[in-house]
């Protein structure tokens, strides 16, 4: 009674990597389980009302668990942005998640209403959160170590190495814009 | 000898009962039809968009609704909402707002600041806190809705029993307690709820009927979904399983008859 | 026994940390080679269902710690963000639930297949004493569990259970108040207590896990019992653990995993109590109180003592008296396959134990109609009650003396291979 090999290591091969594959499949749940739960992803993207903010006017919101700016600026300080070249700055790149990743620093890339300014407000060196219109260029002066940006968020002097991100972010209409 | 013992304790077993119903015994549950109660059941959306409506116009004036967020209004396994409408639902009711720039958290009035809903939220409270219920509602306290369903003993029966046993006529000799109402499926039979709803109270968009009966059968599967959202990924993930499980066993089995072939 | 070990490495690695840490030869020795009596059934394979939902109550506990919160405000909360937010938390936390019921049913099996086969006797008593160690700390660990979710449920448990310790007051005046307080780290159950049973909830299983390797071990000494009771004589009574009896385990394990995704998906709180949907009010008392149904017998037998201390004597005696059975019991013949007088009694205590479940799930004043009088169920909990300390310490000592067994098989192999193959 010689049992077939090819037949049983077949039954064998078989039983096992069925058994393997619901093993992986099973896996799955145990490690989807860490990653963030419906309700951390339902703050995932925020809407803001624009209309309570001023003109010359920067809130900061809490947007993923981090400091977000949104700034109406003046005509003058639109100008000021725009007159800058992107030469002159020490990050040539618009950092606008909107925008492709080789796109140039100009101030329309940093916005898509020139009246709102609105970046992440988590300092690109190491972290801290920068304070509103202090610094040489009347835009935001990082305490910790001195970084300065102007008021396009671009880093202008010190020792963070790149602008403040610009997020996903989108007008619903002109007073509402959803973020993220 | 086995048997015949087993056989006379089941036969013991069969010949007792429970004694005889005393006064305040909850009546046995109506037995109704509900889609989501086979093992393949799901929530039928219209029920559960009916139902909505009914726990939004008529119940959410005194219970709450805590552990259900707005988002789940419009994902998957639930009431359907598109995510447009969730957000106007969520968007439609008054939350209790951060502390402002000032750190207030109360008008010059005293009332409460408020900002709309987004669909982070959870349903708002109609109460601040459980003494403020009970003031509201002679002392009773109505209970939280979001687990109701798996709350209770046989769930759904109970709770539309509940709903629609006011109609009955309290047997000769009860007299329920002051301010509360008698309804033969409460535990006791006084139940501080006054009938929540009668027939026509709810219009439904759609047209559909909309007695106490067709309320309350909509209101309870709404519930249901809202005590147990995933209980269609649990159904359809779990035949899934099932059925990997059958076959894996299959051959396991296989596998063990061969290995054992030439063990004797 | 096992006997000289036979593995021989086969690569030059092997052979390397063969020489450094024989953990291969080891697995090899005790996995693989291991010579198993050939004629275990159906209810040997108890061992390694355990074994997997050992690992399943691990593996899904660890996973639902990282969003648990074991503070009295938030643990409900916590659970229920589990339910409703975690990815696949509703099917972790209900792995869980439904893993801890197929544990204690497995349990209950296999402890009743020792006591059916007379595993317990000479030479395997430490390996009983082990099992009832771990079968000890398996309820310990549940109960502490129970708790967690913080329902009504979880907190009155705690109460009732934490509270016997009070009637130590009746032997050393403050004794038992004063345990208590020191279970409770407070005047009742409470925050407190909730984060402590979480760290031991935590920590126990690793326990759990290190008994059942001494009850491996303790088991491969003399090697496995069989049905038969009788002493594997040569190695034509026996096969290698691998393949015969990992392939027999894989099927059995495969069975319950039906029963238990049946469970998980299809009717996930069947056995649990709706009372623990509702968040723990130390103010309200639930009407009734009951433990998960594992624990049903040991309440069914605490209730029916009126006294309190007896009632928690009686509950104590009835778990350290399975420690007790190797000496119990008189009879030198193990399995009750040759035992035809203890079999009957043997059968009668599983249905005691099933009647005794029942019993604890109904209130403490049910009532059954009989003829034409109101039987109060607690009679029957005491009749219950008294036929299992009777089954252990008398009929136990004194059957074993009085019946005739049947004549014993020469040999495993002749009983196996003699006939058409036993299974």
């Amino acid at each position: 009674m010689t049992a077939d090999p090819t037949r049983r290591d077949f039954l064998y091969i078989a039983t096992g990597s069925v058994a393997g594959v619901g093993a992986a499949v099973a896996l799955w749940p145990f490690i989807d389980q860490m990653n963030p739960t419906s309700a951390v992803l339902a703050l995932a993207s925020i809407e803001i009302d624009l209309t309570p903010i001023q003109v010359g006017q920067a809130v900061t919101f809490k947007f993923r668990g981090h400091p977000l700016f949104v700034r109406r600026r003046t005509p003058k300080e639109i100008a000021s942005a725009a007159a800058v070249t992107v030469t002159e700055l020490p990050d040539p790149l618009a950092r606008n998640e909107n925008l492709p990743e080789d796109a140039p620093a100009t101030s329309s890339n940093r916005q898509i209403k020139p009246e709102w300014l609105v970046v992440s407000g988590v300092c690109t060196h190491l972290g801290c959160t920068p304070t509103a219109f202090e610094g040489e260029y009347g835009g935001w002066f990082c305490h910790c170590h001195g970084s300065q940006y102007d008021n396009a968020g671009r880093i202008r002097k010190g020792p963070a190495p790149q602008n403040l991100a610009v997020p996903v972010y989108s007008f619903l209409s002109d007073t509402r814009i959803k973020v993220g | 000898m086995r048997f015949a013992l087993l056989g006379g304790l089941a036969l013991g077993l069969a010949l007792a009962h429970p004694a005889a119903a005393a006064t305040g015994d909850p009546a046995p549950v109506k037995d109704m039809h509900w889609s989501f109660e086979s093992p393949f059941g799901t929530y039928n959306r219209a029920d559960l968009q009916h139902g909505f409506q009914v726990y939004k116009e008529v119940c959410s004036a005194c219970h709450s609704l805590n552990r259900v967020a707005f988002h789940t209004l419009s994902e998957e396994g639930g009431p359907g909402f598109t995510p447009a409408e969730m957000k106007a639902i969520a968007a439609g009711y008054k939350i209790p707002a951060e502390p402002n720039d000032k750190g207030e958290t109360v008008d010059d009035k005293g009332e409460r600041l408020t900002r709309p809903g987004i669909p982070a939220d959870h349903f708002p409270a109609p109460f601040a806190n459980d003494e403020a219920a009970r003031a509201v509602n002679g002392g009773a306290l109505p209970p939280d809705l979001s687990l109701i369903i798996k709350a209770r003993a046989h769930g759904a029966q109970y709770v539309y029993s509940l709903l629609t046993g006011f109609d009955q006529k309290a047997p000769a000799g009860f007299k329920p307690t002051e301010g509360k109402y008698y309804n033969p499926y409460f535990p006791g039979w006084d139940i501080g709820m006054p009938p929540p709803l009668t027939d026509g109270q709810v219009t439904f968009v759609d047209g559909a009927p909309n007695k106490v009966a067709d309320e309350a059968y909509a209101v309870v599967t709404f519930l249901a979904w809202a005590s147990e959202p995933h209980l269609e990924a649990r159904h359809r993930i779990g035949l899934g399983v099932m059925i990997f499980l059958i076959v894996l066993s299959g051959m396991l089995y296989l596998t063990y008859r061969r290995v054992w072939k030439d063990a004797h | 026994m096992s006997g000289p070990s036979t593995y021989v490495p086969q690569t030059g690695f092997t052979r390397w940390l063969d020489q450094r840490l024989p953990l291969l030869r080891f697995s090899h020795d005790t996995i693989l080679t291991f010579p198993t009596p050939r004629n275990l059934n159906f209810w040997y394979a108890f061992g390694a269902i355990l074994t997997f939902f050992l690992g399943v109550q691990i593996v899904t506990g660890i996973v639902l710690a990282m969003h648990y919160v074991p503070n009295a405000d938030l643990a409900f909360d916590s659970v229920e963000n589990i339910m409703r937010d975690v990815n696949y938390g509703w099917l972790l936390r209900y792995m869980h639930s439904n893993g801890a019921s197929m544990f204690f049913l497995a349990v209950y099996v296999h402890m009743f297949r020792g006591l059916y086969y007379g595993s317990y006797k000479a030479p395997r008593e430490v390996l009983w004493i082990l099992g009832v160690l771990i079968y000890l700390l398996m309820v310990v660990t549940a109960f502490m569990g129970y708790v967690l979710p913080w329902g009504q449920m979880s907190f009155w448990a705690a109460t009732v259970i934490t509270n016997l310790f009070s009637s130590l007051d009746q032997v050393i005046p403050h004794l038992g108040s004063v345990i208590a307080t020191w279970l409770w780290g407070d005047f009742a159950v409470g925050d407190a207590t909730l984060n402590r049973f979480f760290s031991l909830h935590y920590l126990l299983p690793f326990v759990i896990a290190a008994v059942v390797g001494l009850h491996i071990w303790a088991l491969h000494v003399p090697g496995n019992n069989n049905p038969l009771g009788i002493d594997v004589k040569g190695p034509q009574d026996s096969l290698a653990f691998h393949p015969y009896y990992t392939a027999k385990d894989a099927f059995y394990v495969g069975i319950f995993t039906i029963i238990f995704a049946g469970l998980v998906f299809f009717a996930p709180d069947l056995v649990g109590n709706p009372d623990n949907y509702i968040p723990a009010n130390p103010l309200v008392t639930p009407p009734d109180i009951v433990p998960e149904w594992y624990l049903l017998p040991f309440y069914a037998m605490l209730r029916s003592i009126p006294q309190k201390l007896i009632g928690v004597i009686v509950l104590v005696g009835s778990l350290l008296t399975l420690a007790f059975i190797p000496w119990l019991d008189s009879s030198r013949v193990r399995s009750n396959r040759f035992r035809p007088l203890m079999k009957q009694f043997f059968w009668i205590l599983v249905a005691d134990c099933i009647l005794l479940g029942y019993l604890g799930s109904q209130g403490a004043d049910a009532l059954w109609h009989v003829g034409g009088t109101d039987v109060p169920l607690v009679w029957l909990a005491r009749l219950g009650t008294a036929y299992y300390f009777a089954f252990f310490w008398l009929i136990m000592p004194i059957v074993g003396l009085i019946e005739t067994p049947r004549p014993l098989p020469d040999s495993i192999a002749k009983s196996v291979l003699g006939a058409a193959p036993a299974e």
